[in-house]
């Protein structure tokens, strides 16, 4: 593996995703978790800039930076917030999620990187938001549709769950 | 790059997200990282549009769905916890046991 531009980006990206998902895991105060998953967002933008897909990049940025690290503070300020991730009441309940998913991690890698997965690389240069935007609203405009009365649905859910309920 | 890197990175923000959901006890930090494990998913199938036997660009448009789909599970999701809230008043998931027998 020679050490080029693509791979410096590639490992600084991945340390800052991973690392603001541990930070995530250990920090105390629920408001520096949501930056710290602000944060991993955000790097994994960088990792779909690496991987040709600009339009996902600039996506990911506009709903997950922006918008579900917004709800989620609307989420955590609506609610209790004071209160800090205490210690869990069953101890042996974080050993055993801990080796259970540390199994689970090691099971996924090895199998990583022993299957035959091939070198071949797509051509990039013909990768376009055009192209993209003719896929969606050509070939793929039935999930389209869908998806948009999905998004209308859990508007209305969203509102009605929400809503102050009134004393009968 | 090979694309195992992008694989291992992946699986690792999966299980941390997976870790997550299994030990946290606050409601919104569970909610955190369920899209944690969406966002890794997500790297997946962006990763195989570029490399792999078939890659190509529609992949892109699957993640796009994908993006679509966690984004109104967050809203659905804070709003049904807040509502929990409103009539528990407290955000620790393991006191809503309403529905234990």
């Amino acid at each position: 593996m020679q050490i080029n531009g693509e791979f410096i980006a590639f490992f600084v990206l991945s340390i800052f995703a991973i690392g603001g998902a541990v930070l995530l895991m250990n920090l105390v105060r629920v408001v520096h978790m949501a930056l710290a998953l602000a944060f991993t967002l955000l790097s994994i933008a960088g990792i779909y800039l690496l991987l040709n897909a600009e339009f996902l990049a600039v996506v990911q940025v506009l709903i997950y930076t922006g918008g579900v690290s917004i709800l989620m503070l609307f989420g955590i300020m609506l609610t209790r917030h004071r209160d800090q991730e205490g210690d869990s009441v069953r101890p042996w309940h974080n050993l055993l999620s801990f080796l259970g998913v540390g199994s689970f991690l090691g099971i996924v890698i090895h199998t990583i990187y022993n299957a035959p997965l091939t070198e071949i690389t797509a051509e990039v240069g013909t990768f376009s938001t055009a192209w993209l935007g003719e896929a969606v609203f050509k070939q793929y405009v039935i999930p389209f549709e869908a998806v948009s009365v999905l998004l209308l649905i859990a508007l209305v859910g969203a509102v009605i769950l929400a809503r102050k309920e009134s004393k009968p | 790059m090979p694309i195992t890197s992008y694989l291992a990175l992946s699986a690792i923000l999966f299980s941390l997200g997976l870790y997550g959901v299994l030990t946290k006890r606050n409601a919104v930090v569970v909610l955190f990282c369920i899209e944690l494990m969406l966002n890794a998913a997500n790297i997946n199938l962006v990763a195989f549009s570029k490399y792999g036997l078939y890659a190509n660009q529609t992949g892109h448009v699957f993640t796009l769905f994908t993006i679509t789909v966690a984004a109104a599970e967050a809203a659905v999701g804070i709003a049904i916890l807040i509502a929990l809230y409103r009539n528990r008043n407290s955000v620790k998931a393991d006191h809503y046991n309403m529905m234990k027998g």
